[in-house]
């Protein structure tokens, strides 16, 4: 009895046609990020030089200028939103693996999730609603709130895995030789975890640099140096979205050129917290 | 002698009370961290539910049936953005499924070896890392132009297809639509494959000793299995497309109106948050956050959905 199927059979020959639309369909997705890619570092290397990262946005039809501004704008913020959403996020997350009782631990990581769904746009609204309204007045602090609830769930879930994985045993000893549950989780696990930790903020904090929903209305724009935090600041991803839409060459290059500080950040981290990640074994 | 090898009673001591009470400390400061975060989401719902109140008082549910914007009359319904925001997602899905789910297959089987495969999953997972900003800038200079050609084809041979009636101006659904798929499509990616990757062996084993070809195992068997994972990567997507604002704020042209053709300028809820909140004031920033409320209500009950739905395949 032969029971081979010959390749001209139309099941062999299914198969091979459902393999080759399935590798087209991976190139077709792959598309998008080539182009998007290459046109930013066409349209953006142009641009990238001393005077970009030094010079204040020129008025339009005048040549030249950065886009200094919005990059000291950006760090302050992504900074202020770090400063807040590290503390809490990393605190929440031990709450999660040391300390809760799994039922507690499940409803808490799916509200995470759950955040991490919610819209960035509707996070600035938010952020508009309690800061703007109440102060009225546009402000870093705004905006680096909205972004620090932004950063909260990748902080927390990249933590907890992170925790998780830390070997029971290490707990044991320490407990054993006669420290303190604070002791413990401080001295001995966040230590053994903090590789993983780093890279998750990391992570968090490239995203928020990118992220323009949460600023539009809360931290605005300017075209000048931030001076102060109670008012409108700069930022790149504000810059990219204003100055794409305005009809001036330069202001248009120079949009570019911020997209490509953005990607290239944003390359960077997930490229070396990718390899970071490979060596996670104790 | 035996007091060498049995520490003296002495030598072990109780805790002290500070150290307890430091223990404690901890211990509540780092719970009350984790229920911020829930706290957090409730938080949202207060404040934007309280700023929305006026608007909820003047207008109703009718807001969200209502075609007309008008700050100037002070008349506000919301029914073109929620058309936009359902048109563009569902446009958006439509496209990123097929792609998606089939990627998430050709990346989940030993087509390619491990490495190549591990390369690819990487690259798909960078397209969500690519800031928002960055797709609406490209879809502006690089994207309307290119479809443009295409529209207009249809535009000439299908204007009487309502989806065909408007020739192409630029900024409008479709390229809107079009960027959304190329943002989604990791989410489907990412997740289907994790469904499938995580099925048990045996099924593959057992499919393929009945003599089931690779797609017919994939097809007849792999899918079905890791159906409820995959529901779950498309709810999520869809969460996501409903939510997506400034690369659709830069390419959807921001037109208050009904349109049904789909190279008519339009709206959603999100670009018009982002295009009306800086400036404005009085009974508009009310309607601006009863819109925002919509939008977070739509998006809150399809992400608890999908998060319900992958959670519970993980457990397997």
């Amino acid at each position: 009895m032969d029971l081979t199927r010959k390749s001209s059979d139309w099941r062999s020959l299914f198969n091979t046609a459902m393999t080759v639309v399935a590798g087209a369909f991976v190139v077709i997705a792959l598309i998008p990020l080539l182009a998007v890619l290459s046109y930013v570092a066409i349209r953006g290397l142009s641009r990238l030089n001393l005077e970009l990262l030094t010079k204040l946005p020129p008025p339009p039809m005048v040549p030249g200028g950065g886009i200094a501004n919005a990059i000291v704008g950006t760090l302050i913020m992504v900074g202020l939103a770090a400063l807040i959403s590290v503390p809490i996020g990393v605190a929440a997350a031990i709450f999660l693996a040391e300390f809760s009782r799994p039922a507690t631990a499940r409803w808490i990581r799916f509200a995470t999730n759950v955040l991490n769904g919610v819209p960035s746009i509707i996070l600035g609204v938010f952020a508009y609603a309690a800061l703007v309204v109440t102060t009225k007045t546009f402000s870093a602090y705004a905006g680096a709130v909205a972004l620090s609830i932004l950063m909260l769930p990748t902080i927390i879930r990249t933590t907890d895995e992170a925790l998780k994985i830390v070997p029971q045993e290490i707990r044991w000893a320490a407990l054993g030789i006669g420290a303190a549950k604070y002791q413990t989780v401080m001295q001995v696990v966040i230590p053994a975890a903090l590789p993983t930790i780093i890279t998750g903020v990391t992570l968090a904090i490239a995203r928020a640099a990118g992220e323009t929903a949460p600023l539009i209305f809360t931290a605005l724009f300017t075209q000048f140096w931030p001076n102060s935090l109670t008012q409108p600041t700069p930022s790149l991803a504000v810059l990219v979205f204003n100055f794409a839409t305005v009809p001036f060459k330069n202001q248009q290059e120079l949009a570019w050129a911020a997209s490509l500080i953005l990607v290239l950040l944003v390359l960077l981290t997930s490229i070396v917290s990718r390899l970071a990640l490979r060596r996670k074994t104790y | 002698m035996p007091s060498q090898l049995a520490p003296s009673h002495s030598l072990i001591q109780r805790k002290s009370s500070t150290g307890q009470l430091l223990d404690k400390a901890f211990i509540w400061t780092t719970r009350i961290c984790a229920f911020a975060i829930a706290g957090v989401l409730v938080l949202i719902a207060i404040q934007v539910g309280n700023e929305a109140i006026p608007a909820l008082k003047t207008f109703g549910l009718g807001f969200i049936f209502q075609q007309n914007w008008d700050p100037v009359k002070d008349s506000y319904g919301v029914l073109p953005m929620i058309y936009g925001t359902m048109m563009t997602s569902f446009i958006a899905l439509l496209l990123a499924i097929p792609i998606g789910v089939s990627s998430a297959i050709f990346l989940s089987e030993d087509f390619l070896p491990l490495s190549i495969r591990t390369v690819l999953v990487f690259l798909v997972e960078l397209l969500a890392a690519i800031p928002s900003v960055v797709y609406g800038l490209w879809g502006i200079f690089v994207l309307i132009p290119l479809i443009r050609p295409l529209g207009e084809w249809f535009h000439e041979h299908l204007s009487w297809v309502p989806l065909f009636s408007t020739s192409p101006s630029g900024p409008g659904l479709l390229p809107a639509a079009l960027v959304v798929t190329i943002m989604i499509l990791p989410t489907i990616t990412a997740i289907s494959r994790d469904a499938l990757t995580a099925l048990p062996p045996e099924l593959r084993q057992a499919s393929i000793g009945l003599g089931g070809t690779r797609w017919e195992t994939i097809l007849h068997v792999l899918l079905p299995a890791a159906f409820s994972g995959i529901v779950g990567a498309i709810m999520l997507a869809l969460g996501r497309a409903m939510g997506e604002t400034m690369a659709v704020t830069m390419l959807i042209g921001n037109s208050n109106s009904v349109n049904f053709s789909l190279f008519a300028p339009g709206n959603t809820i999100a670009s018009l948050l982002a295009n009306q909140f800086a400036e404005a004031s009085g009974l508009q920033v009310s309607a601006l956050m009863y819109a925002g409320l919509i939008l977070f209500i739509l998006t809150l009950v399809v992400n608890v959905l999908a998060q319900w739905i992958v959670m519970k395949v993980q457990k397997f």
